[in-house]
């Protein structure tokens, strides 16, 4: 029964448990219980994985009600790569925060945290499982507003928490009703929701409404992953929001913001769409400043959280890269930037979290010296900066290289050429933030002695987990690398109407 | 040119109220009338759901026939819900019959729509094509009483419904899906603005104040503090 349940399994579980959650006391019980579902729901999508990788692509039909009628689930393996990512991140990213969120939350909201922490991971789940397209607005809403909140937390001990979380709600909000106005239009113009049937009936059409609707659906995701003159919600949601829903949101919301991209442009529109060179063109020269200028800024930040938020904003920039060449080397490319990249923002992250929780600050001054005084948090540290950076045998590596390599084989309306000097030299910037951070904490004697307070076990063992991926995703690369190329593949038959994903 | 114009009523508020939303969000500083703002917005939104949805003349999605009789308590309420003009423009099922065989049956599934989209290219809107106008603009459902098949006529006069049933099996409604879609939208619209004005409310308590400009000269010093340290 629990096998047939499977796609949907990961997406109901959490929305189940947390209510359950919420009425459990402010102790450590919500947070291991928040833990242990994302476990199983992480176990169900590595099945549920596995399975696709065995047998194609998954359909369930809510309630048994068949396609066009009903709300489909489909899975597809891109699907299934960026759900089982999702999961994963919240297995590990839930029993650091039991720790971390004790100093960083008001103790009497713990519990509501983590049953907005599991909707909010729910609702992700959601976006990436479903095969309707309404359905991706209403878990994007479930997802996003649960993020308001979890950012708005970070309140105890940063005030400005509140503005950023409501600069993210005003602007959050507004991308989504664009989406939802997208969507409008397009039921308007084909009569049906489900992402099969959509891209049926829009084959071959090209009119107004159609564009428009692109243009408002692109122009609302844009908006929820941060694409680069949308980003400006990003970085002060991501210093402000206490540590784990950082590192959770850094490795998350904005994938499976790129992921509902990739269906709509390949899934729902496909190639056959005119349109769309227009709006790769238009990605590439988007991706490249906000790689630019995301670096850039990154570079002047005094407060760390923010150098690697700043750092985000580029990185979507690579990601978009990936999608507009519109090859399978570069969608693939773009897959595999999306699981290494956030592999390296939760170890990031989780790393700065440890600090904060050892030294009560996140600003550059109280990493001066560090490295002696905790070394494997620091370790952690330069690990995922140098897999940030790309430097070979991490998984910033794999990925940059696949790109450049996307780049040199794609005919565009950007010079390649031009394409990879960029690359090559964010990447630079991306050496000097990275490495201002390593110097200060490895070639600068500590100021005064603040007080350490050790940092718990559970914080530990899920950043170097996280810490030990990087590493890893960089030396055995080719099973991701492959499963990326077949759902690239995929998604692309799909675009181009010659079967594939659905 | 003007029957271009009036036959957009409904775009015309949606598009207006957009703008307005979207121009309050922008310009205001006080973050309670920036939340309005976005109300505005997403109304605007929910109105174009609603009109996509609308089949001139059209009914609410029921089933007749048999059932007529059994869901008698049910008919009146939505006939009521769904407009009050068409009251007193209840007809004879005979004139209704007629009336609905000149006109393009709305199907659940939308296939009308389907053939509409593709048929008149620049039109946006839902409605058979021989019934340009949209009923929200009463003027029009005034002239178009003909076209009307009222829940009502029934509802209040169940002996001519019986005869009727059989005359009337493809009934002229308008599709459900549209606005079962904005009533989720607007639950979700609800609760944004309440966890907007929670926030608002803690920021009030946090700042002492919810006006953007004051907000942001605050975060700034913060940050200039923060930077002198």
């Amino acid at each position: 029964m629990f096998v047939n349940d499977l796609p949907v399994l990961p997406v109901i579980l959490p929305l189940i448990a947390a209510p359950i959650c919420l009425l459990l006391p402010n102790t450590k019980l919500p947070g291991m219980f928040a833990s242990l579902i994302a476990a199983v729901a992480a176990f169900a999508s590595v099945l549920l994985l596995l399975q696709v990788i065995d047998s194609g692509p998954l359909t369930y039909n809510m309630g048994g009600w068949a396609a066009p009628l009903g709300i489909a689930y489909r899975i597809d393996l891109a699907g299934a790569i960026v759900m089982t990512l999702v999961a994963t991140m919240a297995a590990f990213t839930l029993p650091y925060a039991i720790n971390s969120v004790e100093t960083e939350i008001v103790r009497s909201q713990t519990s509501a945290f983590f049953a907005m922490f599991l909707i909010c991971f729910s609702g992700l789940i959601g976006v990436v499982a479903t095969g309707d397209a309404f359905n991706v607005f209403v878990f994007l809403e479930i997802s996003s507003l649960s993020t308001y909140t979890l950012v708005a937390l970070g309140a105890k001990h940063d005030r400005r928490a509140l503005t950023a979380a409501f600069t993210y709600l005003i602007l959050g909000t507004i991308g989504a009703t664009f989406f939802v106005i997208g969507l409008g239009l397009l039921y308007q113009m084909t009569g049906t929701l489900n992402m099969l049937d959509l891209h049926e009936r829009l084959d071959g059409q090209d009119n107004k409404v159609i564009r428009a609707a692109f243009a408002f659906i692109l122009t609302g995701l844009g908006l929820k992953l941060a694409m680069f003159p949308l980003h400006r919600w990003l970085p002060n949601a991501y210093t402000f929001a206490p540590s784990a829903v950082t590192a959770f949101l850094a490795s998350t919301a904005t994938k499976v913001a790129i992921y509902a991209m990739l269906r709509f442009l390949f899934t729902v529109y496909g190639f056959n769409f005119e349109f769309m060179n227009i709006a790769f063109t238009f990605f590439i020269i988007l991706g490249m400043l906000g790689m630019f200028v995301g670096s850039l800024i990154a570079v002047f930040r005094e407060d760390v959280k923010m150098i690697f938020a700043y750092s985000s904003v580029a990185q979507i920039g690579y990601m978009l890269l990936g999608i507009s060449f519109a090859t399978t080397a570069g969608v693939s490319a773009a897959l595999v930037y999306v699981v290494n990249h956030a592999v390296t923002k939760a170890a990031l992250f989780m790393a700065i979290g440890a600090v904060f929780y050892a030294m009560g600050s996140q600003r550059m001054a109280a990493f001066r010296g560090l490295a002696k005084r905790m070394p494997v948090t620091c370790g952690a540290l330069i690990v995922s900066g140098l897999a940030l950076i790309g430097v070979p045998l991490t998984a910033g590596f794999i990925s940059k290289w696949l790109l450049v390599q996307a780049a040199f084989d794609t005919v565009l309306a950007v010079p390649s050429l031009l394409i990879v000097l960029f690359i090559v030299g964010t990447t630079l910037l991306a050496i000097a933030y990275v490495g201002r951070l390593v110097w200060e904490m490895t070639l600068r004697e500590p100021e005064g002695q603040v007080e350490i307070k050790p940092v718990p076990r559970l914080m530990l063992v899920p950043m170097l987990a996280m810490a030990f991926l990087c590493i890893y995703l960089g030396i055995d690369a080719d099973w991701l690398v492959n499963l990326s190329r077949t759902a690239a593949q995929q998604l692309l038959d799909t675009g181009l109407g010659t079967g594939g994903a659905f | 040119m003007l029957e271009f114009v009036l036959a957009r009523y409904n775009y015309w508020i949606v598009i207006i109220l957009m703008m307005t939303g979207l121009y309050i969000v922008f310009s205001r500083g006080n973050l309670v009338k920036t939340l309005i703002g976005l109300n505005l917005f997403q109304t605007s939104v929910f109105i174009f759901y609603i009109t996509v949805g609308k089949v001139v003349g059209g009914t609410a999605p029921i089933l007749v026939g048999d059932y007529t009789g059994e869901s008698h308590g049910d008919d009146h309420d939505t006939g009521k819900k769904h407009s009050g003009e068409t009251h007193s423009d209840a007809l004879s099922s005979e004139d209704a019959a007629a009336a609905i065989r000149g006109e393009l049956t709305n199907e659940l599934h939308a296939d009308g729509n389907d053939h509409h989209g593709q048929g008149t290219g620049e039109s946006l809107h839902l409605a058979p094509e021989n019934a340009g106008r949209n009923d929200l603009f009463s003027g029009t459902a005034e002239s178009q009483g003909g076209a009307y098949i009222t829940r009502e006529s029934r509802a209040a006069d169940p002996h001519h419904a019986e005869g009727a049933a059989e005359a009337m099996t493809e009934v002229l409604y308008s599709n459900p899906l549209p606005h079962v879609l904005i009533l989720t939208a607007i639950v979700v619209g609800v609760a944004t603005t309440a966890v907007g004005l929670a926030i608002a409310v803690r920021i009030r308590e946090a700042y002492g104040t919810v006006e953007e400009d004051d907000l942001d000269d605050m975060d700034n010093k913060a940050q200039l503090a923060e930077a002198s340290f």
